[in-house]
């Protein structure tokens, strides 16, 4: 029944991939495409802290870090090399790099649940302030201006290594659909590996996986690591789509991926992706309207959810699915055909 | 600009202008009854207070525009969106008026931040774009237009006058820690040492400081015979408090070129804000003939929820008529005729005084009005007429260099 | 030695605001566990509620000490009952709900008060330490925390109702056997918790003015510095408080206001990785 699970939800996700790489920009305005651009760049960001929260038990109040960093990294690099294609593999490695270097820090110290939330959250805010007070000509990385609260106007774009071109509206969102099935992909291969299954049984019970031999702290290094990987690649799409600037460090940045995940539900990977995205919507739409103030009514939207639907979207559609699927089965009991 | 050949021919902005965007019909403004427009300005979160008064004088520049017969014989309708302070939402929205509204013109974005978040947008899909803020300076794009000051507009005037006045010649700088602070307190050297002064010290604080104790006390060991606030925002007004409180308001004469753009002279009290001297190309109690008018429009159009203007708020209203005098001169909606009319002047003769376009700069040529605080409410104590955006001039000029197109970080002269 | 003086005062100051800030934080979360992402929000209610009082007449002290604490509190206790109440336990689902609450918070705010509200002037004036001046009124701030926390002590130590509440957070499943309601306790915690943010609110406005968007700027500081004190609320809040303000205070004075900021943090992240208990999980064990 898990194994089928698995299946249904990895065709669901094959199909609804290619059908926004194939089918939703024929007939998709310009304007959707740009925001759509953006969407899928921050659900990236979603998934790598479903990844990381939902699986690995780390509640990181931090993800908005590693999104900040890979942001920049991959402005300075683009500013620095030749070819853009350098600043998006920086945007990997500088936020894996420095998760590894705070994860050292923190599994090591054996530091765990909130206490770890209070340091990502820490090293991120201390990150925004630091690069909000870049303003002065002074600070620069070789080519790059930081530029502090203004961020970085101008980066160059991301461009096809082959023929050397800026990769096109379209191009680049084609390439967030790709990356962010990819991250999925990659994602569920780590979690249906060896090490993904260790790492879940670290969350489930601690004592017992080390009382069994394993050394959590490793284990909770590499799969932190990975998320924040992830996280890069979302302030690289970010980067190309919208802009870099301090505010992708700051609280509020923080604060809506935890949202995300909880709305989508906490322990699955597609959901905090939907979460994302309908709230981004969400957001983008009030802001159109103008008759009700955009806080309230995401406000009230936020309460009135985790009062109705606790579990998040994901859950509650799943209930929704075993709801039909139970009365086919009964149907078809009824009607004496065979049961599965 | 040593920007290497590859990044400009390829880079974020510069080139966006010249690609081709495919599936896109441009729309023939002719075609349509009424002429749509948009506006992006932050009503809610962190900007709001500047964006809610901007929004303000739009509405008005349009209806007014609209009683008087419209343009071209039609009216105009204005869309209005609202970023949240978020910059993200600013390229969504702009993203969308340039290709779903596709208006002749766009009145957006209140910080920097924003502004170079989107004017690539607006150059890529050639709509001709307003930027209603004063801000730093620099931006030399002939796609892109300025109706705020820029420092050495209004510096340049008060640091002589206030020296003067108070015959001080050690200056305290403090400024919000980031790009407009920081240029801004360059300019403020410079003049201050024209006029035969010296600036002691300068600090900078970041936006989200509430806590001046320390600089309170760094200030009184300096003793300055002067302060000159660059301070921005909310946060920042905490300084004024933290002043008063300790026992100094009064103490040192202080002056700003950004004191009350944030309405800060009416949130603080009387002691805590009398005595600032300010310079900007408008205040609300500036008391001529066309402003009284102004107002009064204003106030039959809010009524009650009239909102107290300021420099901000009213380049928002300058920029709607200027852009509608140069459809006028040229006849058309089309863009480049369009610039070419701004590019003319088109002086407009508003609230603040005559104004015109710099064709060098595509910023305003405008009459700045220096002001001292007393009462909650600005009283103007000397014009200076038609003043120029020097400091952005020495960067720009777009009448050599049309196709320039960069957002410059301006040095004083001295460095 | 006159500015010696002054940076003493100035330390003292700083520690007692943080304090401040923190106190309705650090009853919440230290006796319920609860995350409530609205602290920053109750703070700015505080603020406005003074603001607006003081303007309608009614002495300031009265308005800050007394009218502030009341609104407030009763503001927490409808969102207790409204919303908290059925969250408990559920340590993310609060953090959403309050999320959403101090969005909701701050759009009301925007929407009826508006963002130009005129503040209030800090009272008592000042006074000098040799050239520097030094106001009154922040020396009363300091005097209230202190207040604050000898009362806190004195409830929590030797009235029935500190026992009770002392015993709840200890184990809820005893008190209840032995006839106390935990959920009353709870309600009680959280309206208590939410006052003491609308006094600091109300006790700032004088000196930071109000605006419906500042309570972003207190919800982080304050959730670090209740996290590093550890789990003994009013020792831990005391100890926490004193270590990183007058250490980032410190920082602000030799360098500049981003270093003080960043020093914070970074005291802050050192504490909890060689206290992983916070402050309290190491010393002052088995303190309030």
């Amino acid at each position: 029944m898990i194994l089928k699970r698995t299946y249904i939800e990895l065709t669901a996700v094959t199909l609804i991939a290619l059908f926004a790489l194939i089918v939703f920009p024929k007939f998709a305005q310009f304007y959707t495409i740009i925001s759509s651009t953006i969407y899928v760049s921050l659900a990236i960001l979603a998934l790598s802290l479903a990844f990381i929260w939902g699986y690995g038990g780390i509640l990181c109040f931090g993800q908005a870090a590693f999104f900040g960093l890979g942001g920049y990294a991959y402005a300075v690099g683009a500013w620095n090399f030749d070819a853009t294609v350098y600043g998006a593999l920086l945007a990997v490695i500088v936020p894996t790099v420095f998760a590894a270097a705070l994860g050292y820090f923190m599994f090591y110290g054996r530091l765990s649940d909130v206490y770890l939330g209070v340091i990502t959250l820490t090293v991120t805010l201390i990150l925004f302030k630091l690069v909000n007070s870049t303003g002065g000509d002074a600070y620069a990385i070789g080519k790059a201006k930081l530029g502090g609260f203004n961020g970085m106007p101008g980066t160059p774009l991301l461009e096809n290594p082959l023929t050397e071109e800026v990769l096109s509206p379209h191009a680049l969102y084609g390439l967030a659909v790709v990356l962010l099935f990819f991250s999925y992909l990659l994602c569920k291969a780590v979690l249906a590996s060896r090490f993904g299954r260790v790492v879940v049984a670290i969350r489930e019970n601690e004592t017992r996986a080390e009382l069994l031999g394993y050394d959590a702290r490793p284990y909770k290094l590499i799969f932190f690591s990975i998320g924040a990987g992830l996280a890069g690649i979302s302030g690289m799409l970010f980067a190309n789509a919208v802009f870099v600037a301090p505010t992708m460090f700051d609280m509020a940045s923080t604060a809506r991926i935890l949202i995300w995940v909880i709305v989508g539900g906490l322990g699955t990977l597609v959901g905090p992706v939907i979460g994302c995205i309908s709230l981004l919507m969400i957001t983008t739409y009030l802001g159109k309207t103008g008759f009700v103030d955009p806080n309230i009514a995401l406000g009230v939207i936020l309460i009135v959810f985790v009062l109705l639907v606790p579990r998040g979207i994901l859950p509650l559609l799943d209930d929704g699915l075993n709801w039909v699927l139970e009365r086919l089965k009964i149907s078809r009991e009824k009607s004496g055909g065979r049961v599965l | 600009m040593n920007l290497k050949r590859r990044s400009v021919l390829k880079g974020g902005a510069a080139t966006l202008g010249a690609l081709a965007t495919p599936g896109l019909a441009t729309k023939a403004f002719a075609q349509d009854d009424v002429i749509q427009i948009a506006n992006i300005s932050d009503l809610s979160g962190g900007f709001d207070i500047y964006g809610q008064a901007q929004l303000a004088c739009f509405q008005l520049a349009v209806e007014e525009i609209n009683k008087s017969g419209g343009l071209l014989g039609k009216q105009l309708e204005l869309n209005s969106f609202d970023p949240q302070s978020d910059i993200q939402l600013y390229t969504q929205y702009a993203t969308e008026v340039a290709t779903r509204i596709q208006p002749p013109v766009v009145f957006a974005g209140i910080s920097s931040a924003s502004r170079e978040a989107i004017r690539p947008i607006f150059n890529r899909f050639n709509t001709l774009y307003f930027y209603p803020s004063l801000y730093e300076g620099g931006v030399c794009d002939r796609n892109h237009f300025c109706t705020g000051t820029t420092p050495a507009q209004t510096i340049e005037k008060l640091v002589p006058f206030v020296m003067n006045k108070f015959a001080g010649k050690k200056v305290y700088v403090i400024a919000a820690d980031y790009n407009y602070g920081w240029i801004s307190a360059r300019w403020v050297k410079h003049y201050v040492e024209a006029n035969g002064g010296e600036v002691i010290a300068d600090e900078y604080f970041p936006l989200e400081v509430t806590e001046f104790g320390p600089a309170i006390k760094n200030i009184q060991a300096a003793k300055p015979d002067l302060i000159y606030s660059l301070l921005v925002g909310g946060n920042h007004m905490s300084f004024f408090r933290q002043w008063a409180a300790a026992g100094l308001a009064g103490s040192i004469p202080m002056f700003s070129t950004d004191f009350g753009v944030g309405n800060e002279h009416i949130v603080l009290s009387k002691e805590e804000s009398d005595g600032m001297h300010a310079a900007y190309s408008y205040v609300h109690e500036l008391d001529t003939p066309a402003n009284k008018a102004f107002l009064g429009r204003m106030q039959d159009k809010f009524g009650d929820d009239a909102p107290y203007l300021n420099e901000l708020s009213i380049a928002a209203y300058y920029a709607v008529y200027h852009w509608a005098e140069a459809v006028k001169r040229a006849g058309t909606l089309e863009r480049m005729p369009v610039i070419e009319a701004l590019e003319d002047g088109t002086p407009f003769d508003g609230p603040g005084g005559l104004s015109t376009i710099d064709p060098q700069t595509h910023h305003r040529i405008c009459d700045v009005h220096i002001a001292e605080v007393k009462d909650n409410a600005f009283q103007v104590l000397e014009t200076h007429a038609q003043l120029a955006p020097t400091d952005t001039q020495a960067v720009c000029n777009l009448i050599e260099n049309p196709n320039e197109n960069q957002y410059f970080t301006i040095e004083s002269p001295d460095e | 030695m006159d500015y010696v003086i002054v940076l003493i005062l100035q330390v003292l100051y700083s520690v007692a605001s943080l304090a401040l800030i923190c106190a309705g934080l650090a009853v919440v979360f230290g006796m319920m566990r609860v995350i409530n992402l609205a602290h920053g929000e109750f703070i700015m209610l505080g603020g406005f509620t003074a603001v607006f009082a003081t303007q309608a007449g009614i002495p300031i002290v009265i308005s800050m000490l007394i009218i502030a604490p009341f609104v407030v509190g009763f503001v927490g206790l409808l969102a207790e009952q409204l919303v908290v109440r059925f969250l408990y336990g559920r340590m993310i689902d609060t953090m959403l709900a309050t999320w959403g609450l101090s969005l909701l918070l701050i759009g009301a705010a925007t929407m009826l008060f508006g963002n130009s509200v005129a503040g209030i002037s800090a009272p008592f004036g000042s006074f000098k330490v040799g050239q520097y001046g030094v106001s009154f009124y922040e020396m009363f701030v300091v005097a209230v925390t202190v207040g604050i926390m000898i009362i806190g002590f004195c409830v929590l130590r030797y009235t029935k109702l500190g026992l009770i509440a002392r015993g709840t957070m200890q184990n809820p499943e005893m008190a209840s056997s032995l006839g106390i309601s935990p959920s009353r306790v709870y309600s009680i915690t959280f309206a208590i918790g939410a006052a003491l943010s609308g006094l600091a609110g109300a006790l700032l406005a004088p000196l930071s003015g109000v605006l419906p968007t500042m309570g972003k700027a207190f919800v982080a500081k304050a959730f670090i510095t209740v996290i590093s004190g550890g789990e003994a609320i009013l020792v831990g809040l005391i100890s926490a408080s004193g270590l990183l303000g007058a250490f980032s205070t410190l920082a602000t004075f030799a360098t500049t206001p981003v270093i003080g900021d960043a020093a914070l943090l970074f005291a802050a992240i050192v504490l909890l990785r060689f206290l992983p208990n916070g402050i309290t999980g190491r010393f002052f064990r088995g303190s309030i």
